[in-house]
């Protein structure tokens, strides 16, 4: 029965629950056992379970008198990222060493009011800055997917890779990660299940510790694309806390997945044709237009000229702003110390010590592209091509209602084989687009590559038409019938 | 006004410009609901906002856009419906997020002016360049341990205006004029308290000397002066310290430094070259801050009447002298109380006696004017006494002395000490008769050409009524007898 009840989706758990076929309490039990038989996976930092078990049977309770919310029972994952009141918060760094905050995020404080139950604090790359999560202080995650026929341990994908690799293997129902330069969508590509990044401005951001404050967007990691649905609904929304969120009106997104892609257009941009990408990514690509096409859409090739400048932005953008948000991080209030002789050498030995490699790389990098007789060269170019690109899906948008492009340019790659940061930031070709240009953009699995591991597509829209996203993924999820689930060897 | 500097090669003339900064008045901190007052116990007004914690954003505090627009339209300047605000980078211990929020290349508040009232009732109008918003710090204690520094964070947030000005003023003493008058403006708008004690006003100087007509020469910084006697010390001092350096060959070296009041000598702090590269950007966290050009009308039709027009009203209205005017409406309480002694009455005696007795008083009890003991009201009775005839000038004072003493209404102070003057000339006649009689020896002499004796009956006389008589009246008759 346990192993069971982990396999429901998020939509199969909630019928289960409101009709009574098992309480919050033994589903939550159920994800418990599966967390503690899958350790060797890591993706988790902090488990929760008292908390889960009380909020469990807090949920039982609403659930026998009707006043249920709309997550009511739902066990989930909640990246690391996430401030959670009461609860160690890591961002997976050494320098947040026993940070418990005294405040909630507003998107995880929207779960708890719609009832959901936490299971634990997911395993993330430190400060969400990677493709990989092998930069976690807290160790790397593994993905549960493996080639065929082989044991090599493969990378879950980053940053969210702990909530990818959680939902992948069944140790929750579905998770929360933030996606800066496709944080969600990759690990959701390579781990076969579905992420999606909302318009920059339709999440709070209030209480995510923050890593580059103008492309980064909560969002849900799901198994299917209607949990993703639900479970977007529930974190939506205008928060005052956060003056960046817009106060438009969130619709009901899982009531728009018809489907039903008649008189609507999907743009394929030629500039996504790289140089060097695998033939087997092409051609999923070409199956996901014709699956879309086969939905009654109309599929156009688009361009988006300013493409190929996407990741040069994005690694001056990123990391300038990370420079600045990290640098709160001294010793002085909160988590690491280390001490020194006076001021200067605190700081130095407290951040030396306290942020990885990859960190340290970025405020590096961002320090000086801000640096005094740089900034026109680098930061304000970066920006320049920040607001072309922009314009090139506003052009895009035109003519098109959403545009279909691979997720990534390859499957999961193999623990420590991107060892150089260059080859592993060029793994984001496909997804620093849409936060560069703050639009909405998830990943839905495609089908399996020929070694046996997951590809992703991914949808791009307007802004604000999450909606329409995900109808598009929706309805390339009903075509592409992946129902491949890894072999849960970590059980062994 | 420009006063010239002697130094051994010949004069020079100073160059000032001021960056003054103010914080403004309001309930909360610029971007945390965190409270503001002053005086509160370390640590006791801090948010997790403020202390930058993780997750946190700022949001913008309305109330405290309101105050630098206000501010802004006090000074005349244009105010820009859009600005945008920067984080200025740097590490302190005492500022906690490792930036501070801050208004770089787009303020909110462009050029304006503000206009010097000097000694001689002239006006001498200093430039302004600017006015921004940004965040103050928090307060590091060094004297508390022997070896740790404390933080109080009470202070990190709130806000501040950046108020710059031309590099206008040539003298130390046109700077404190400026500090003086701008702090008058923003008390008389509300928005800043001005109390440099408590360090809500701070002034940052930039000093430079050059030969009359000479291009501007390379500048210091003074950081932080916190009282406007010591900004006129500051600037003694440092335009001394230039001059000595320019006559002896050498170059001044454009620098950053610390005052020290005790010592009264200006210390460098950092050279140009150790400038801190602040690295501004935008803060992605605030969005530009757009203002509706109708709010910003709303908030002009508020302001209250502001010092310039006041002193241009009383001028107009009740005849005084600029300078005196000024005076008066260099805080808001005097000229309010000018105004209610002033009102249906003549004008020039009310400006005597608040500007004469009534301050001389004040000054003696070291009270200010919402501290008197004299109301406004009973004053105006004792000018309405002196004109109705019903007490002389002299009386007046010393029954305006009882009044501060007794707190006692003055018609009552008349009545009991019965100083009412004496009108009626029969008595007057009868007390001149009465002196002249008694010194016939000088009437003789007033009469063979010592007319300096005049003063001397008329005192004879005051003092034999005990001063009550009507001083009018007394010289009509005694002359009426002298020559008879």
């Amino acid at each position: 029965m346990a192993s069971d009840l982990t396999r429901l989706s998020l939509a199969e758990a909630r019928e289960g629950l409101r009709a009574r076929k098992f309480s919050a309490v033994e589903l939550t039990r159920a994800y418990l056992g599966a967390m503690e038989a899958a350790r060797g996976l890591n993706a988790y930092i902090t488990e929760t379970p008292d908390l889960a078990l009380e909020q469990a049977a807090a949920s039982d309770a609403r659930l026998a008198a009707g006043t249920a919310g709309s997550l009511e029972g739902l066990p989930l994952a909640i990246k690391d990222l996430y401030a959670t009141r009461g609860v160690l918060t890591t961002a997976a760094s050494h320098i947040l060493d026993g940070f418990t905050p005294t405040y909630e995020s507003t998107v995880t404080t929207s779960l708890w009011r719609e009832g959901a139950v936490m299971l634990g604090k997911a395993n993330m790359d430190e400060f969400a800055m990677g493709g990989s999560n092998e930069n976690s202080y807290y160790g790397p995650v593994v993905n549960p997917w493996r080639r065929n026929g082989d044991t090599a341990a493969l990378v879950p994908g980053g940053s969210s890779g702990g909530s990818a690799a959680a939902v992948a293997a069944d140790l929750c129902v579905a998770a929360l990660g933030t996606d800066t330069g496709g944080s969600i969508r990759q690990p959701a590509a390579f781990t076969g299940t579905v992420g999606i990044k909302p318009t920059y401005g339709r999440c709070s951001r209030f209480g995510i510790i923050a890593f580059a404050s103008s492309l980064e967007q909560a969002g849900p990691m799901t198994k299917t694309v209607t949990d993703a649905a639900i479970l977007l609904g529930a974190i939506a929304g205008h928060d005052p806390h956060d003056s960046t969120s817009v106060p438009v009106p969130v619709p009901d997104y899982a009531a728009a997945l018809t489907g039903d892609l008649r008189g609507k257009k999907i743009g394929i941009p030629k500039e996504y044709r790289v140089d060097g990408m695998p033939a087997e990514i092409e051609a999923w690509w070409q199956k996901g237009a014709d699956w879309l096409r086969a939905a009654g859409a109309e599929v156009v090739e688009v361009s988006l000229p300013h493409s190929r400048h996407a990741l040069p932005a994005y690694y001056i953008v990123a990391p300038a702003e990370a420079s600045s948000n990290l640098a709160r991080y001294d010793g002085v209030r909160f988590g690491l110390r280390v001490p020194g002789k006076d001021l200067t050498e605190m700081y130095e030995n407290t951040r030396g010590e306290g942020f990885g490699k990859e960190v340290r790389r970025r405020i590096l990098i961002g320090t000086y592209v801000l640096s005094a007789g740089y900034y026109d060269a680098y930061y304000s170019r970066a920006q320049k091509l920040r607001r072309l690109i922009a314009n090139d899906f506003e052009t895009a948008f035109e003519t098109v209602d959403a545009i279909l492009a691979p997720t990534t340019p390859s499957a999961a790659f193999a623990s420590g084989e991107k060892a150089d940061p260059l080859s592993m930031y060029l793994g984001d070709v496909f997804t620093v687009t849409a936060n560069l240009a703050g639009l909405p953009a998830m990943s839905v699995p495609a089908g399996l590559s020929a070694e046996g591991l997951p590809l992703g597509l991914q949808v791009i829209g307007k802004a604000f038409d999450e909606a329409g996203v995900l109808n598009v993924g929706y309805a390339l999820e009903r075509a592409a019938g992946f129902d491949a689930k890894p072999a849960a060897w970590w059980r062994a | 006004m420009s006063e010239l500097i002697k130094g051994a090669t010949g004069d020079w003339e100073m160059v000032i410009g001021l960056e003054v900064h103010a914080q403004v008045v309001s309930n909360a901190k610029l971007f945390s609901g965190a409270a503001t007052a002053f005086g509160a116990a370390p640590n006791s007004q801090v948010s997790t906002v403020d202390a930058g914690f993780p997750g946190m954003l700022p949001v913008i505090n309305a109330y405290c856009v309101e105050q630098a627009v206000r501010t802004g339209l006090g000074l005349k300047a244009k105010i820009n419906l859009t600005s945008v605000f920067d984080r200025k980078n740097y590490f302190y211990a005492d500022l906690p997020n490792g930036y501070q929020i801050s208004q770089y290349k787009d303020p909110i508040v462009g050029e304006g002016r503000l206009l010097l009232d000097m000694p001689d009732g002239s006006t001498r109008e200093i430039g302004i360049t600017r006015l921004h918003l940004e965040q103050d710090a928090g307060k590091s204690l060094h004297d508390q341990h022997p070896n740790l520094t404390f933080v109080d964070l009470n202070r990190a947030g709130v806000a501040l205006m950046e108020i710059v000005s031309e590099p206008d003023m040539r003298t130390a003493e046109e700077a404190a004029l400026y500090i003086t008058k701008l702090r008058t403006v923003l008390r008389y708008l509300g928005t800043c308290d001005g109390n440099m004690e408590e360090g809500s006003m701070r002034a940052d100087v930039n000093v430079s000397v050059r030969r009359p007509g000479a291009p501007f020469g390379t500048r210091c910084e003074i950081k932080n002066v916190n009282s406007i006697r010591f900004v006129r010390a500051a600037i003694e001092y440092e335009a001394r310290r230039q001059i000595e350096i320019l006559e002896d060959g050498g170059e001044i070296r454009q620098e950053t430094r610390l005052f020290d009041s005790v010592k009264g000598v200006t210390r460098s702090m950092r050279s140009k070259e150790d400038a801190h590269d602040y690295r501004y950007f935008p803060d992605p966290d605030l969005l530009p801050l757009v203002l509706d050009a109708e709010w910003v009308k709303g908030i002009e039709a508020g302001l209250p009447e502001l010092p310039d027009e006041k002193k241009a009203r009383l001028v107009a209205e009740y005849g005084i002298k600029p300078y005196d005017a000024w005076v008066l409406v260099a805080e808001r309480e005097p000229a309010d109380f000018f105004e209610a002694v002033a009102k249906g009455r003549d004008p020039k005696l009310a400006a005597s006696w608040v500007m004469g007795d009534f301050f001389a008083m004040l000054n003696r009890l070291g009270k200010s004017v919402t501290e008197s003991p004299v109301s406004a009201e009973s004053l105006g009775q004792l000018i309405d006494l002196i004109s109705d005839n019903t007490i002389s000038g002299r009386i007046a004072k010393e029954v305006f002395e009882a009044m501060v003493e007794t707190g006692k209404a003055p018609a009552a102070i008349v009545e009991e000490k019965g100083l009412r003057q004496v009108t009626d000339t029969g008595a007057i006649e009868a007390a001149i008769d009465d002196v002249l009689a008694k010194n016939q020896d000088k009437v003789a002499e007033y009469r063979s050409g010592k007319d300096k004796l005049f003063g001397f009956f008329v005192g004879q006389v005051m003092k034999a009524t005990q001063g009550k008589a009507n001083p009018a009246a007394v010289n009509d008759i005694l002359k009426a007898k002298l020559q008879g």
